[in-house]
């Protein structure tokens, strides 16, 4: 799967771009699912400058939501360090140390889903980094994080519009309404007014 | 037309010889009253009137940004300068009345940083003084580098580092010290935000090191006023007002709207904040942009111009105020 076309929306919502090669002292990639060859990509398009980017990179890599798993293709690219993680939550530690550890010449390269980039965002972010300074590329799922305005709790890969909350259970409708602290698109509840009057969940997000 | 408040009427309560060339001066207000409370980088434009030449010049406030009694100022001497900082130098004396600005921030601390990395070039100080004892209260972490000429030049270096203790790095031109710019990059912990104030060649060459070494851009925050330049006397058309003045050899355009009546909007006055922007109806010639707030783009279409820093060649020039 390539890159990404979405539709024009509210300013809020999240815009990806393209991956590339920029000047510093480290790289951190951090991908899952398709995002590997967001990577694969960009070392492609570097040409003769990669052996030299390869070997300040840091590649953190999971699976994608639906088991989409190219660790192979990123293992063979011969990064200084390469690490594969079962999902984000299992990497979210060795993210933190990191980031934690890193100095200001660090270039941060996202690739893969809306919810890992914006998890490894917003963790990048908490780090002290502007979003600005970091790249991102939307491969694979848009399957969305959501977060019930109401309840509170957030619901991982909604693909339908609208949902039913899995933690209080009402039927919410998507928005493009994101927060980046968050990580999360927001849910609101449909059926407030006329409750049971429940539009036909459509599958949006695929 | 001051954008916001109106102006401060206030008293000179002290003119201090800091060194050769920087004295530093100290404004209450004259009602007695409390001053408006600012934060770091903040800069107040100060009113002067000589010999019918009314001049505005902004100038960094120094003092602690808590410290409500009163506002300070340093200024630097320029002997070939417009006159703001001679007229001061000369004029100033304590017990003379005279009108500043409410203070106006362009060269804020970013609050997100978890690190501020100052570097200050020669009366590029001032900023940073104020900014240094907000870092302080607020518990931020900081370190200075200043370079300046020599010790007796390097304004508040002693204060400073009996204050700052080993936060502070001084280096001395005549001693042949300087800040090793590239090693101090490389060596920051990330959310590291860096603030250059100082000669427009320093500026330059710092922001370009920074890039190099892989800071994003919006890390990297710099302030430098830009004192109208001098040149040719020329003619300028203000459509909307219907009237033409002519622009003095020591003169700026704003200036020379204020002189004739006309309410421009200004905030710093040296190119920085871009609030006097002005629309260009017509130009047969070379206007000369001096401001860095204008892109490379719109310098090069002439249909923008800064008034407070910006000179004109040519025919003529038709502005949309």
């Amino acid at each position: 799967m390539t890159k990404t076309l979405f539709e024009p929306s509210i300013r809020s919502r999240p815009v990806y771009g393209e991956l590339s090669p920029r000047a510093g002292s480290a790289h951190l990639f951090i991908a899952d699912g398709e995002g590997a060859e967001a990577i694969t990509d960009m070392f492609a398009k570097a040409g003769a400058d990669a052996p030299a980017l390869l070997a300040k990179s840091h590649i953190i890599y999971m699976p994608g939501p639906y088991g989409t798993d190219l660790s192979a293709a990123l293992q063979a690219l011969g990064a200084a360090q390469f690490h594969r993680a079962p999902s984000f939550n299992a990497a979210e530690l060795r993210i933190r140390k990191v980031l934690t550890d890193a100095h200001m010449g660090l270039q941060v390269y996202l690739a893969g889903t809306e919810t890992v980039i914006g998890l490894a965002q917003r963790e990048v972010m908490m780090a002290g980094l502007p979003f600005e300074a970091v790249q991102t590329e939307h491969r694979g799922s848009l399957s969305r994080r959501v977060q019930c305005v109401h309840c509170k709790g957030v619901t991982e890969n909604v693909t339908t519009d609208p949902f039913v909350c899995s933690h209080c259970g009402l039927n919410l409708f998507v928005r493009d309404h994101y927060s980046r602290r968050l990580a999360a698109f927001q849910g609101v509840n449909i059926d407030a007014e006329d409750p049971g009057l429940v539009p036909a969940a459509v599958e949006r997000f695929k | 037309m001051s954008v916001g408040a109106p102006k401060i009427d206030v008293t000179v309560a002290e003119v201090v010889e800091v060194n050769s060339l920087i004295k530093r001066f100290r404004f209450v207000r004259a009602d007695g009253g409390a001053m408006p409370p600012f934060s770091g980088g903040a800069h107040v434009v100060v009113e002067m009137e000589e010999n019918g030449t009314r001049r505005l010049n902004p100038y960094s406030l120094m003092s602690d940004p808590s410290d409500t009694s009163g506002y300070s100022i340093s200024v630097r001497r320029d002997d070939l300068g417009r006159g703001g900082s001679l007229y001061l130098h000369k004029q100033v004396k304590a017990g003379m009345r005279m009108q500043i600005s409410h203070p106006v921030n362009l060269f804020p601390i970013d609050a997100r940083a978890k690190k501020h990395l100052l570097l200050a070039g020669g009366i590029g100080i001032t900023p940073f003084m104020s900014m240094m004892g907000q870092l302080q209260k607020m518990g931020q972490k900081f370190e200075l580098h200043y370079s300046a000429r020599s010790p007796q030049l390097g304004a508040y270096c002693e204060t400073l580092a009996a204050t700052y203790g080993d936060r502070v790095h001084l280096y001395y031109d005549e001693a042949g010290q300087a800040v090793d710019l590239d090693r101090l990059l490389q060596g920051q912990p990330l959310g590291t935000h860096l603030y250059i104030c100082g000669p427009k060649g320093m500026i330059g060459w710092a922001k370009s090191r920074a890039e190099a070494a892989g800071w994003p851009r919006n890390t990297v925050h710099s302030e430098e006023f830009l004192a109208p330049p001098v040149g040719n006397p020329f003619d300028v058309e203000l459509a909307a007002s219907g009237v033409t003045v002519t622009v003095g050899a020591a003169q700026s355009i704003l200036e020379a709207m204020e002189a004739a009546g006309v309410d421009a909007p200004y905030l710093c006055r040296g190119g920085a904040c871009g609030q006097c922007e002005t629309a260009v109806i017509r130009c047969d010639g070379h206007i000369h942009h001096h401001d860095h707030w204008l892109t490379p783009e719109d310098k090069a279409s002439n249909r923008k111009i800064m008034p407070c820093v910006s000179r004109f060649e040519g025919k003529s020039l038709v502005l949309d105020r």
